[in-house]
């Protein structure tokens, strides 16, 4: 009879070793670690980030334990240099964040994990002494009472290849408001040919010539590392979507409905997660589209998002620089050969 | 035949008589079994990184297939944790046998008999597998489920009903035990004949008559006969693979059947996770979708329509050559003999491709059994994504080829001529065919 007891003792031993291992080990790994932060990515639709809100002081550092219940997710903090770590799924990986001026900061991932990617986003609040983050100005879509939602369509495009090159040469004719930086961001490329055709001076001219002093202005308002920086945030952040070479064919957009101003309503609100609703982006190849359109109309969209398109807002996480990187980037998909040029 | 009789060596004798070392074992796999469970609820929702997911379908299903059953039979039913809780009951004790213990020690249903329902089971097995292999809540899920209802059904049910009727596991096992080197046997027949009490069969938790055993199908080697004999009349012997197959052993029609659902299983496996089409891997997985019911309506036909149609096509053709009188039913049950090594191959094949791609995560696992970021013996973080190499490809050619060339055996064996063989040696190569080809594409 001890020999069953025996058994039965160490029947019940075993038992609580295997029910002690997970939460006896829970209690020793977490002992060390209560300023730690353990944050799970995951897929918007399997729940997104664990917390999307964290609460911090200034000059002290925020240490995050991370580790992704999926797929390969990423974390970066928005308009900020902190550099980004990848998450691997089932993987832990630590990493630690401090930030120097109090505001809300929002973190957010930066692998194409899902077709609802961009959602995943989460805030960290800092307070404390310092000089807090500026509020960003007013955009200039606001100012200028743009309507993003409805972006036009050039009326006029050119019929052959532009050269900004071959438009360097008319310069010394230009109006002065031409060559000026509020003309650029506030006029679309198609509006200011029209205005420069319009202008006796440049009567000479060919419908071409003025083309291509077009885009010697476009080109005159950024440089060429403006522009690669402006390609990297694209390939980053837009080409899922809006395709490598602009055409609305991502991977993450190729199969909707292809957008049509008629069907557009505010209103109706498309479905967040099926992405119904959602549309292809327009094809910023066709030099209707993007030649139709102003920068501060660009800004706009990139800030505050395509309502209802499934195109994200980026307001929170570009810097006004990087937002005016990637237009200029932008624009040479409608320049097309120009532009190959440019990034040489 | 040559048999090896291991009840001749004392140490080896001991180490089977004695109830310790089995008990031990059990004890550990029942820990392990419960850990696992609490793994796959409370550990990481990464499947490579949770300790349910790889050992239960790595691991363990692995093991069971390239170890226990090709050189240990049912070895695996020996120290399965899953009915022990119950018969412990049902014995009122660890170490005795079996006796007046607690349950209503009812008979199992006549109509429920046989290995129809452990054929079901494995086909739901194989139904909802993509989810079940991939997801660890589920997996602990499904193991909780199998632990509670055996147990519930010892309860109720005499010996291990649940082991012999329902398990889908035991089925497999049990199935391909008949071609396992491992049997028990009784020493002298005439030593049992003047026996009048049959304390064998009374401790037996299987219900076998060990005198009666002409097949190591439905023996789960406890050694609980070994332990109770009064005349020391049983013996555990190794003997030559197959041996339980030929034309003397009785074979019943759900044996067919289940052999039957066995290869089809391997089949649709294959094709599902090792495959090169995606969209199949998706239907599969997402259960209750339209998809998935195409799937599912696929692998029902095959396991239904398909498989046993050229089984009994070939059947009906060996009965046509066959100058003997034999029934269909008859032939159908005694070809399913054939059935056994060219399944028990073919799960071999498929097992190598994957464990060889997939073993590099078992030490991981137990260094981080939870997922949560533990290094306990610093090997996490370690797995490397295997490649099928050509050394494996190798190996699942070479073994389906002697599936093909074991199965084709049997079925010389068993039929009055070689003539009649042909048809089910034809059913075999078409199946071995189609096996290598998803295989190796």
């Amino acid at each position: 009879m001890k020999k069953e007891f025996l058994a039965r003792f160490l029947v019940i031993l075993f038992i609580l070793i295997a029910v002690a291992i997970p939460f006896a080990g829970q209690w020793l790994f977490s002992r060390n670690k209560t300023d730690i932060i353990e944050l799970h990515a995951r897929m918007p639709e399997n729940g997104g980030w664990s917390i999307d809100q964290i609460d911090a002081e200034v000059n002290e550092p925020i240490h995050l334990r991370m580790t992704s219940d999926d797929v390969v997710h990423g974390i970066a903090i928005g308009k900020s240099d902190l550099p980004g770590v990848d998450i691997f799924p089932g993987e832990f990986v630590e990493t630690t964040f401090v930030f120097d001026r109090p505001g809300q900061y929002t973190f957010y991932c930066t692998r194409w994990c899902g077709p609802n990617h961009w959602r995943m986003r989460g805030t960290i609040d800092v307070s404390g002494e310092g000089r807090p983050l500026q509020p960003e100005p007013q955009p200039l879509f606001v100012t200028l009472d743009i309507d993003i939602d409805s972006p036009p369509i050039a009326e006029t495009v050119p019929t052959e290849q532009v050269s900004a090159e071959r438009g360097a040469n008319f310069a010394s004719l230009l109006p002065t408001y031409a060559i000026d930086r509020t003309t650029y961001l506030s006029t679309s490329p198609a509006v200011l040919w029209m205005r420069l055709r319009a202008e006796s001076a440049l009567s000479n001219l060919s419908d071409q010539d003025i083309w291509d002093a077009v885009a010697w202005i476009w080109q005159g308002q950024t440089t060429p590392a403006n522009l690669e920086n402006g390609q990297r945030l694209y390939a980053e952040n837009c080409a899922a979507c809006h395709g490598e070479t602009g055409k609305g064919d991502g991977v993450m957009a190729r199969n909707n409905p292809v957008w049509d101003p008629g069907n557009h309503n505010m209103d109706k609100s498309s479905d967040s997660f099926t992405g119904e609703g959602f549309v292809r982006p327009r094809d910023f190849s066709d030099p209707k589209n993007l030649l139709g359109t102003s920068s501060a109309l660009l800004e706009g969209k990139i800030i505050r998002g395509g309502m209802g398109t499934g195109m994200p807002y980026w307001g929170p996480i570009f810097t006004s620089q990087q937002i005016e990187d990637l237009i200029s980037y932008l624009f040479t998909f409608a320049w097309d050969a120009t532009s190959e040029a440019n990034l040489d | 035949m040559v048999r090896m009789d291991l009840t001749r060596y004392p140490w080896a004798l001991s180490i089977l008589r004695n109830r310790w070392p089995q008990f031990l074992l059990r004890a550990v796999t029942l820990a392990g079994f419960i850990f696992t469970i609490l793994a796959g609820l409370f550990g990481s929702t990464v499947g490579s990184h949770n300790f349910a997911i790889i050992f239960v379908w790595i691991a363990w299903w692995t093991a069971l297939k390239l170890i226990f059953i090709p050189f240990g039979g049912r070895s695996w039913c020996s120290i399965c944790p899953i009915p022990m809780p119950g018969e412990w009951l049902q014995n009122g004790g660890i170490l005795i046998p079996r006796g007046k213990g607690f349950g209503l020690n009812k008979r199992w249903p006549k109509a429920l008999r046989g290995s129809w329902l452990q054929a079901g089971g494995f086909l739901l097995i194989g139904l909802f597998g993509a989810l079940t292999l991939t997801s660890a809540s589920v997996t602990a899920f499904v193991l909780l489920f199998i632990i509670v209802l055996a147990f519930v059904l010892s309860l109720v049910f005499e010996r291990r009903s649940f082991c012999n009727y329902l398990c889908p596991i035991g089925g497999f096992t049990g199935l391909y035990a008949q071609a396992g080197p491992v049997e028990v046997r009784v020493k002298d027949a005439e030593v049992c004949a003047s026996h009048a009490e049959k304390t064998c069969y009374n401790a037996c938790p299987w219900g076998q008559y060990p005198l009666a055993l002409k097949s190591s199908a439905n023996c789960g080697l406890c050694m609980e006969c070994l332990r109770v004999c009064p005349s020391d009349n049983i013996v555990v012997n190794l003997r030559p693979w197959g041996s339980d197959l030929g034309p003397k052993t009785k074979h019943r029609l759900d044996e067919a059947f289940l052999g039957l659902v066995m290869l089809a299983s391997a089949l649709v496996d294959s094709a599902v996770f090792l495959g090169p089409w995606g969209e199949l891997k998706s239907a599969a997985y997402s259960i209750g979708s339209t998809p998935w019911f195409i799937f599912a309506g696929v692998f029902l036909f095959a396991a239904f329509v398909i498989l046993p149609g050229f089984y009994v096509g070939a059947v009906l053709l060996s009965i046509q050559l066959d100058s003997t009188r034999i029934t269909l039913r008859q032939s159908l049950a005694k070809y399913s003999q054939v059935l056994v090594p060219l399944g028990l191959m073919a799960w071999i094949a498929f097992t190598i491709s994957f464990a060889f791609a997939k073993f590099s995560y078992v030490l991981p696992v137990i260094s981080d059994p939870l997922g949560w970021g533990w290094n306990l013996i610093g090997y996490s973080n370690t797995a490397w994504v295997g490649q099928s190499t050509s050394l494996s490809l190798l190996l699942q050619i070479v073994i389906l080829a002697a599936g093909l060339f074991w199965s084709s055996r049997v079925a010389f064996r068993i039929s009055e001529t070689p003539r009649v063989a042909l048809p089910m040696i034809a059913f075999c190569g078409i199946f071995s065919y189609t096996m290598l080809w998803l295989l190796i594409g």
